[in-house]
């Protein structure tokens, strides 16, 4: 039974992608895409793994989501270049070879599987955490993560250096039509409030469930651009000061606590024993606002009017 | 080595091995870079399930999966997100400058 389900979301899966290569026009691809996000969540949920299913829900389908959305609905379609039968069959035959390369990896794995759950089940408890992947994030592997929320801020900065110069510092987006009634402001009042309380419980409880504040920031982020969308707030000015020192200070307090691991617990990025949990814990709170900031700010795009 | 038994994560890796095929056959292929974009991140889908699909294999220790690669995949979605929303806005700039007429940018 259970396979029969799987196999139904593997072939769907694989047809929503291939509908969205061949697709005739860029929004349907777009839409498709959406979709592919959507129904990949729930094969991350098949496979156990459900921190990384909403990661991909609210990052992969629907943060990304938006932002193609964004782009289907402002670049004009590109002419249709067809390429020749020869290079399809050709592509094809490449495509093809690799992708039975890895189903050969697939079907033939190394014997015992390779994990290290022995050694992050070992040293689990001395991190205070109770979610196996928060403790990799947070402190195994704390450099990714801090180099993560460096990318994301770095991509910010490249999406603002986009923007016409005139506009440098200025407001992303179009103006608000302040006074517009309608259904969006109404349920943007509604739904925002319970919104912020779901991206903060997301966050809260990633210490000992799925959950964490990639996760969290992206719902938090959504309801900014929600209550944005809807005219109840408007985008700030992105030369602000109180602004950038809220993109900035989690990656600070990041760094910060990751030097002062040097000569107090003997290593970058390490936390001296007993400490473990608060520390994570500031961290966690600064980095949720910080990346919540920076990914409402990455989906509202570049400056376009001054301040 | 003997087959992998017929279970949900062979099923899945043989998936995300389709996912790549098709992804890489769009991304060289496709015309426009909106849809080689969307088809890259259709690839990139393909890749992490893999990852999945190994952290899958690797439960143990009460775990339903091996975390390790699970929190290199959720790491994963974040930067393919930035990597994408930058590359969509240079393509929306790029638009918005080959146009005649500059209205597209909606400024």
């Amino acid at each position: 039974m259970g396979l029969i389900l799987d196999g139904g979301i593997a072939l769907l899966t694989i047809g929503i992608a291939a509908w969205t290569i061949r697709a005739a026009d860029d929004f349907a691809a777009v839409v498709g895409f959406v979709a592919y996000g959507l129904i990949l969540t729930l094969a991350w949920t098949r496979l156990g793994a459900y921190d990384v299913a909403l990661t991909e829900a609210a990052i992969g389908g629907g943060a990304t989501g938006v932002i193609l959305m964004r782009a289907g609905a402002r670049v004009k379609p590109a002419p249709a270049a067809r390429a020749s039968k020869r290079a399809r069959i050709l592509v094809g035959a490449l495509s093809a070879a690799v992708a039975a390369g890895l189903a050969a990896i697939v079907l033939l794995p190394p014997e015992p599987a390779p994990s290290l759950a022995l050694e992050v089940r070992e040293h689990l408890a001395s991190t205070g955490l109770g979610n196996p992947i928060g403790g990799v994030l947070m402190a195994y592997r704390a450099a990714d993560t801090f180099l993560e929320t460096v990318v994301v801020l770095l991509a910010l900065f490249g999406v603002w250096s986009l923007g016409r110069d005139a506009h440098w510092g200025g407001r992303p987006g179009p103006a608000p039509r302040a006074g517009e009634g309608g259904a969006l402001p109404l349920f943007a009042r509604v739904l925002v409030p319970a919104g912020i309380v779901i991206g903060i419980y997301i966050v809260w409880v990633g210490a000992d469930a799925p959950g964490g504040k990639f996760q969290g920031a992206t719902i938090l982020a959504a309801m900014a651009i929600l209550a944005g969308m809807a005219g109840l707030v408007e985008a700030p000015a992105t030369s602000g000061r109180r602004l950038r020192w809220l993109l900035s200070a989690g990656p600070i307090v990041f760094v910060g606590i990751g030097l002062a691991g040097i000569p107090l617990a003997g290593a970058f990025l390490a936390y001296p024993p007993g400490f473990e949990k608060p520390l994570i814990l500031v961290i966690e709170v600064a980095l949720t606002v910080s990346l919540a900031a920076m990914l409402a700010l990455i989906v509202a795009g570049p400056p376009e009017r001054a301040k | 080595m003997s087959l992998a038994p017929l279970d949900a994560a062979t099923l899945y890796g043989l998936m995300g091995a389709i996912l790549v095929g098709l992804g890489l056959y769009g991304v060289v292929l496709l015309g426009g870079f909106l849809r080689r974009l969307l088809a890259f991140n259709l690839l990139g889908g393909g890749v992490f399930i893999l990852f999945g699909v190994i952290a899958r294999r690797g439960a143990g220790a009460g775990f339903s999966g091996d975390p390790v690669p699970q929190a290199l995949v959720i790491t994963g979605i974040v930067v393919a997100f930035c990597a994408t929303a930058l590359a969509i806005t240079l393509i929306e700039r790029l638009a918005e400058d080959d146009g005649d007429d500059a209205s597209g940018g909606g400024s």
